[in-house]
């Protein structure tokens, strides 16, 4: 019995999930400890925390469902063979857009069109050649005359519209529990936000059904397809670059402030000598050897998807590598202060071991500043991304992320006239995801810097005022 | 001081051996020479002579750390460690992959991306604090509130974003300045005037975002308090006392970037086609020409380690009370 599919593990999407599964459990951990909880309430409070975590969230849902990997059966060519699967690795998300991947058209169209944006010499019934732009397979495909486009347009805009309303009071019906629940969360703004993305998704996907709602770009693929599939690069580059700066930053940085002396001097010699590298000279290197080692050895990959998922998370740990001095240097500075309090001392005069109190005694208090950093890196990393895939040293080209969509829609500027839609579409969905997660920084930082709290009125208000 | 900076420069030294171990382990180890001479010979299926050829003509036929062969100091000199990575301390740093001078070509390039780099992070400095001494002026009121709004958004767009709709609209649309090239002299200008807008724009968000942050918590300050009531206005208050003592940190944090505006703008020469450092690197990123990019590894490190340098001295200089031991 065959199951009609394979599911693949890419390495990205295991340390994708295991990073959600950890994120639930600090959740859980922090509910019923209140001293820990508390920073996240206050976080909570905030209303541009709250607008920006129901963005985020949404970009978090269609990136988690480009998560879910398999391979399809293919249909068997015999009696008794063993299932072969494709080779073609698809995620659910494919599944729910199969209808933008299929329908690919031969080159540029702009958002909506029905014809083509270059012209072709079409064969006409008579044998007549004539040079025009001829009708998409997939745009507007349903229409019969051309001429019922503006209305056929508003017809399905209206409909998603419908549809994502019902869809938006039935979430608010569920949601109303957790309202009730906890009345200090500023809900209104944040349902708002849900409402104003339904109403763009909504309409976005009915349209989707009978139109590029964001126009093809050169090799006819749907760019609202396109800018979707991104989605999951940046998020991968954004979350995953954390689990190699976290350990390297955390260790090292209070190791070197617990210790002093000799550790002390090698951490920092280590991190000057990592630092004194331009950041962007070493990715270079090191992804163009990787790059020389995966060729080498094709035979680990059996699917161009996994090939280019290991380039994706060797890139988001040499991201790692170059990032995590910053945080280590900050945690150094913290840890030699913490190390000359009196319970620390105390902690050394009772007899405990060093491995206790740097996990027991220092870790939990410089906690704060390790997920205020990380939250904050999150946004410099994303648009990164972008950067070094425009320099050719960032995802694998096969690999959809802004940034080689950028890159590719780069030369299309000097085009006459010009075709703006995948740039637009591009930096558009990188700006809302860049600009949420800076909002969400903003918060997490407010609410976990207890210098904020207890500093002047003047910059606390301001602080706040930035957040809001 | 002087002692002080001795033991500085001789501290650099082994940072740079530590640099230089990097990208040796990078470049030879991880990838042995045959690897490298296939990808710039480009075929899959190339011959063996063709290897050997290609190791030969460009020097990387020797052993990596051990030449057993030769004969003396030969042994440890007539090695690909010490006649690649070696040399580059002293500035040797030898031809690149197409046979061209490195050394040569650094010289000539550097000051295109001298001419960009420098205004660029000189007018930016000045527009950043205008704009945040302007916000923290108007602390907590709306004017303070959207300008920081408007900071964040603009630190959220991708550098990209500014280069391209740039591009687009002043040089393309408008046609005020050529698309992109270089010449030299004072027709410079007028190929430069757009990058550097375009630099100063892209910066402004999280600069003065940041410079804001620093005249805030100056503004804090027993000090501003005693000018206060001793009945200074706000204004005298901001110009004469907060920015003086808020410049420390912004000019000791800056101090580190200085040395490193020779390496140029890798984004911005390549997009503007201007024939400075950066896009010499990029340039040979994508040529894959890794003695071009081992200089430009070294060349950065020592810039760095100069930048730090530079940062310690600067605090003496504008701050009376730091003395360097």
């Amino acid at each position: 019995m065959s199951m009609g599919f394979l599911p693949v593990l890419l390495p990205t999407d295991v340390l994708l999930w295991l990073l959600v599964a950890a994120l639930a459990g600090y959740f859980a951990y922090c509910r019923r400890r209140p001293h820990l909880a508390a920073p996240w309430v206050r976080v909570l409070k905030s209303r541009a925390a709250i607008v920006s975590l129901v963005l985020l969230a949404g970009y978090g849902v269609v990136g988690l469902a480009d998560s879910l990997h398999f391979r399809r059966a293919l249909p068997p060519a015999g009696p008794g063979d063993a299932t072969a699967y494709s080779p073609e690795v698809l995620s659910v998300l494919d599944l729910a857009l199969a209808h933008l991947r299929h329908s690919t058209e031969k080159t540029y169209s702009a958002p909506l069109a029905t014809r083509l944006f270059v012209r072709e010499e079409i064969e006409m019934p008579d044998g007549r050649v004539l040079r025009d732009y001829p009708r998409l397979r997939f745009g507007g495909a349903q229409l019969a005359s051309e001429a019922d486009r503006g209305a056929d347009v508003a017809r399905r805009t209206l409909a998603g519209l419908a549809g994502a309303a019902l869809l938006w009071g039935l979430l608010g019906f569920a949601l109303r529990p957790l309202r009730r629940r906890f009345p200090e969360v500023p809900w209104g703004p944040g349902y708002v936000t849900l409402g104003a993305m339904l109403a763009l998704a909504g309409p976005a996907f009915a349209l989707s059904l009978g139109y590029h709602v964001l126009g093809t770009d050169k090799v006819g693929q749907d760019v609202l397809y396109l800018s979707l599939k991104s989605i999951r690069t940046s998020l991968v580059i954004g979350t995953l670059t954390t689990l190699v700066m976290l350990p390297l930053g955390a260790m090292l940085g209070v190791a070197a402030g617990y210790f002093k002396g000799w550790v002390d001097d090698l951490i920092q010699y280590l991190y000057t000598t990592l630092n004194s590298i331009p950041a962007v000279l070493l990715i270079a290197a090191f992804i163009l050897m990787m790059q020389v080692v995966i060729e080498r050895h094709a035979e680990w990959f059996p699917t161009a998807a996994q090939r280019a998922d290991v380039r994706l998370l060797l890139l988001c740990a040499i991201l790692g590598v170059t990032s995590w001095t910053g945080l280590a240097r900050l945690l150094r500075g913290e840890a030699l202060k913490l190390g000359e309090l009196e319970y620390v001392q105390a902690a050394h005069g009772f007899g405990v071991s060093h491995l206790r109190i740097l996990t027991r005694h220092m870790l939990p208090n410089v906690a704060h500043i390790i997920i205020i950093s990380l939250v904050l890196d999150f946004s410099g990393l994303v648009l990164a991304e972008a950067v070094l895939s425009y320099v050719g040293v960032g995802v694998d080209p096969a690999t959809t992320s802004f940034g080689t969509m950028i890159n590719a829609a780069r030369l299309e500027m000097a085009r006459e006239p010009i075709v703006w839609w995948s740039l637009a579409s591009a930096f558009g969905f990188l700006l809302v995801l860049v600009l949420a997660a800076n909002l969400f920084a903003d918060a997490v930082r407010d609410g976990f810097d207890p210098r904020v709290r207890i500093g002047l009125a003047a910059a606390r208000r301001a602080a706040k005022e930035a957040a809001a | 001081m002087l002692a002080y900076v001795i033991r500085r420069v001789l501290y650099a030294i082994p940072i740079l051996i530590g640099v230089n171990l990097i990208t040796f382990v990078l470049f030879f180890v991880v990838n042995t020479p045959d690897d490298m001479a296939r990808m710039q010979l480009g075929a899959k299926r190339v011959t063996q002579a063709a290897i050997d050829h290609w190791k030969a003509e460009h020097g990387y036929d020797r052993p990596l750390l051990w030449n057993p062969a030769a004969s003396g100091l030969g042994k440890a000199t007539d090695t690909i460690f010490f006649r690649k990575s070696l040399r580059l301390f002293a500035f040797d740093f030898g031809a690149s992959e197409d046979g061209r001078d490195i050394a040569a070509e650094i010289r000539t390039r550097m000051w295109p991306s001298l001419a960009l780099a420098i205004p660029v992070f000189l007018v930016g400095l000045a527009v950043n604090v205008t704009f945040a001494l302007t916000m923290a002026f108007f602390r907590a009121t709306y004017l303070d509130f959207w300008g920081v709004v408007l900071c964040v958004t603009m630190m959220s767009i991708s550098t990209l974003f500014y280069i391209i709709g740039g591009q687009y609209l002043v040089a393309k649309l408008w046609h005020l300045v050529p698309i992109s090239g270089y010449e030299g002299g004072l027709d410079a200008i007028k190929f430069l005037i757009l990058p550097v807008a375009i630099g100063v724009v892209s910066g402004i968000g999280s600069g003065s975002r940041w410079y804001r942050t620093l005249f805030l918590e100056e503004m804090g300050k027993d000090y501003v308090r005693t000018a206060r009531a001793k009945g200074l206005s706000e204004a005298v208050v901001l110009f004469r006392h907060v920015l003086k003592n808020a410049m420390i940190p912004i000019l000791t944090g800056v101090v580190v970037v200085i040395p490193l505006l020779f390496m140029g703008s890798l984004l911005m020469e390549s997009f503007f086609g201007i024939p400075g450092l950066g896009s010499y690197t990029i340039d040979a990123i994508q040529a894959q020409d890794f003695a071009v990019v081992r200089a430009m590894v070294f060349i950065g490190s020592v810039l760095y380690i100069l930048g730090l340098l530079l940062t310690d001295l600067s605090y003496t200089l504008v701050d009376p009370r730091v003395r360097l031991e």
